[in-house]
């Protein structure tokens, strides 16, 4: 089996061949500037969004994609809940000793491919490779610039949330999450359950063109859909409440979750985003955002409230409430 | 969801329940879910908001992690600590503290620990690291019991030498009977589900003919707790206490006998601690010297750790229902879910851990009390 060993990474000849042979092979779009020390592009007047996000996730390949993919849509989805249109993408890796080079070529295939069609340009990239031990096979470390309209900033802050607006998700929660624990734990749960791990703003970044009254948007990765509605309130003088029965959660994840002692609220998702938008059109977007198949599932599940003021509230599915708040780490199986 | 399963979260069957329960009670009651797992599910569903004042529910000691000693905690690290150790163990123990931090805390030490969701699970772990010791820290109740003596027996079948149990079960009955005969005036008992499916209804049946308290097994589910809570307050009601069945569909009168045999063999009753409650009589449950081989007890050299508990922790008190969280000092000082004290601020539906997030989420308002969380109905 070939393997990257420390001379790919040492600046000479094998880090060219890699270079070259690999990355610029795949990633580079036919760019002739590949072998500079930085891009050169043309910016676009106005403003921009400028992300950046690590990478790091074990297994590296899991039902429904790979670092590599992941990696795209992470970065994408960061630019595209801040209502800004994707283009430019950089890629550094941090690679360990003796990493099987054919995963990496998946990886950065996956990568590629995942690129062309959320048709974003890989820029530039750098690669590092550090002793065996020093890392857990492979971490990727991305940054993204998105073209963004004027108010982006505002959006992003929730400025313009009030009372009566709708919380609406794009689709069923707690897939990725499910998806990486059964695979990282090797549970053993038999489940045919995918990572939801996409590229957003195609689907996101249509809701523009509407007078929608989008005031929010976020993805829900780490921390869940509880993560982002407990930001949202937290020292505000409004609060959320949801409704446990309008929340779409795969059968599949409900079960494990049951097994498991898990919520799924808190669960990771890689292509399932938060959004507030204003009570007249909640019905509008949803209604688009189905249109899409990263949408089909989408739903109203609940709204921003006068009462308890920093607080997410949700109404069970037996008419009690309980309080959603931050997750204090991850969640761990229980037997209790 | 499975139809079934449905039924069971029902809200208009909830809604029938609860008005049935409205009319039942007659006097303010204590009635205590002994199970963590019924604690769980009561705050997962909300059940403690929608009841009516005069219903005061109590977490009992059945959550391993509540009741698990420091001491044990302590011995856990200090082998987790030693040289060629994989702990395998229960997400459950993962932020338990004990004098020497938790073992989350000894695994950013380099400690090698792993979870598990199973013993046999620790064990395939023992077979796939030869050169390394793998230590599964077994606690729970008789639901866990009869799997880690499963693991045990397999471990003298294969002969794995590499595989040690590090045993805390405890068994139910005996704490019942503890808090049962003690100055907390109990009204009635949610009866263990999981653990009833391995001890079988008929165990129960001294806490209502010496005690005179009613018990109602009960399952999991919304629907499930509802009707076990209307079957409480209808003995009560009658002046009756015997020990009624809600979770028939997995619970039989004599439990599961072949479990039980399974659990005896390996293991032999013992005195026990409990967090909070102190030394039960007859209430642990110790590897049998023939399995000596396999107890981590015997294997690993520990040394006892001079207790940096902090006296002030009243976690006993507030399992057994006799002081709330806002009688501690250390609460939303020293004690916080980041940073728990006590035991009860450990796991999400510890007492603590389900007041400390109301307090800081209402404002800074430390009136929290089940009439306050009732008002988020509104």
């Amino acid at each position: 089996m070939e393997t990257i060993h420390l001379h790919h990474g040492s600046g000479g000849k094998l880090t060219r061949d890699l270079i070259r042979d690999l990355f610029v092979a795949q990633l580079s779009n036919g760019n002739a500037y590949c072998y500079g020390d930085s891009a050169i592009i043309d910016m676009p007047a106005g403003k921009i969004a400028y992300t950046t996000d690590a990478f790091v996730i074990s297994p590296l390949f899991f039902p429904g994609g790979s670092i590599g993919k992941l990696a795209i849509c992470g970065t994408v989805n960061d630019l595209a809940v801040s209502d800004a249109l994707p283009v430019l993408l950089t890629a550094s890796f941090i690679i360990e000793e003796g990493f099987p080079l054919n995963d990496l070529k998946n990886i950065v295939a996956d990568m590629a491919e995942t690129a062309r069609l959320a048709d974003v340009k890989i820029v530039a990239g750098d690669t590092k490779v550090v002793q065996k031990g020093q890392c857990d096979g492979l971490y990727i470390s991305m940054s993204g610039i998105g073209i963004a309209p004027q108010d982006a900033e505002d959006k992003a802050l929730g400025l313009w949330l009030e009372p009566g607006n709708k919380i609406i998700l794009t689709g069923t929660i707690g897939d990725h999450g499910m998806a990486i624990l059964n695979a990282r734990e090797a549970l053993g749960l038999q489940s045919e359950l995918l990572s939801d791990c996409a590229c957003l703003h195609k689907m996101l970044g249509g809701l523009r063109h509407w007078d929608f009254g989008v005031h929010f948007m976020r993805d829900a990765t780490r921390g869940g859909v509880a993560m982002v509605l407990s930001e949202l309130v937290e020292g505000k003088p409004y609060g959320i409440k949801i409704y446990e029965k309008d929340i779409p959660v795969r059968a599949e994840v409900n079960s494990m979750c049951d097994l498991l002692g898990f919520d799924p609220l808190y669960l990771a998702n890689e292509g399932k985003a938060v959004l507030v938008v204003r009570q007249e059109s909640a019905e509008a977007v949803v209604n688009y955002l189905r249109e899409d198949e990263l949408g089909k599932n989408a739903c109203i599940i609940g709204e921003i409230q006068e009462e308890f003021p920093g607080m997410v509230v949700m109404d069970t599915l037996i008419g009690g409430h309980r309080v959603v708040d931050m997750p204090v780490g991850d969640q761990l199986p229980r037997i209790c | 969801m499975t139809k079934e399963l449905q039924t069971y979260r029902n809200a208009d069957l909830a809604k029938s329940l609860l008005r049935q329960i409205e009319k039942e009670v007659s006097r303010p009651l204590r009635i205590m879910e002994v199970c963590g797992g019924h604690t769980m599910a009561i705050h997962k569903y909300g059940i403690n908001n929608l009841l009516p004042d005069d219903i005061q529910l109590i977490s009992g000691p059945g959550c391993p992690v509540c009741v698990t000693p420091v001491a044990y905690m302590d011995i856990l690290l200090q082998i987790a600590m030693q040289p060629d150790v994989i702990i395998a163990s229960y997400g459950d123990l993962m932020r338990v503290p004990g004098n020497l931090g938790n073992l989350e805390a000894v695994r950013a030490k380099g400690a090698d620990v792993r979870l598990v969701i199973s013993p046999l699970d620790a064990l395939k772990k023992a077979k796939e690291n030869p050169g390394k010791k793998v230590v599964f820290p077994a606690i729970g109740f008789e639901t866990t019991a009869p799997g880690t003596a499963v693991a045990l027996l397999k471990a003298r079948e294969m002969d794995v030498d590499n595989f040690f149990v590090l045993a805390s079960h405890r068994t139910m009955p005996e704490a019942m009977q503890k808090l049962a005969s003690g100055k907390i005036n109990i009204d009635g008992f949610i009866g263990p589900g999981h653990v009833s499916c391995i001890t079988g209804s008929d165990v129960y049946g001294f806490l209502a003919s010496k005690y005179g308290i009613p018990v109602v097994i009960s399952g999991f589910e919304p629907i499930d707790l509802l009707m076990s809570l209307l079957m409480i307050l209808k003995q009560a009601r009658l002046s009756k206490a015997v020990v009624e069945n809600q979770y028939d569909r997995a619970v039989k009168p004599a439990g599961n006998v072949q479990a039980q045999k399974i659990m005896y063999s390996v293991f032999e009753s013992c005195d026990a601690e409990w967090r909070g409650l102190g030394k039960i009589n007859g209430s642990g449950l110790e590897i049998r010297e023939s399995f000596g081989k396999w107890n981590a007890l015997q294997h690993f050299k520990t040394s006892p750790v001079a207790s940096n508990e902090d006296k002030r922790c009243i976690c006993g008190k507030i399992l057994t229902g006799l002081k709330d969280p806002g009688q501690c000092p250390l609460f939303g000082a020293q004690c916080t879910p980041e940073q728990p004290v006590g035991a009860c601020m450990v796991s999400h539906e510890g007492t603590c851990n389900a007041w400390y997030r109301f307090k800081f989420m209402s404002n800074g308002n430390n009136t929290s009390t089940s009439r306050q969380r009732r008002k988020i109905n509104a």
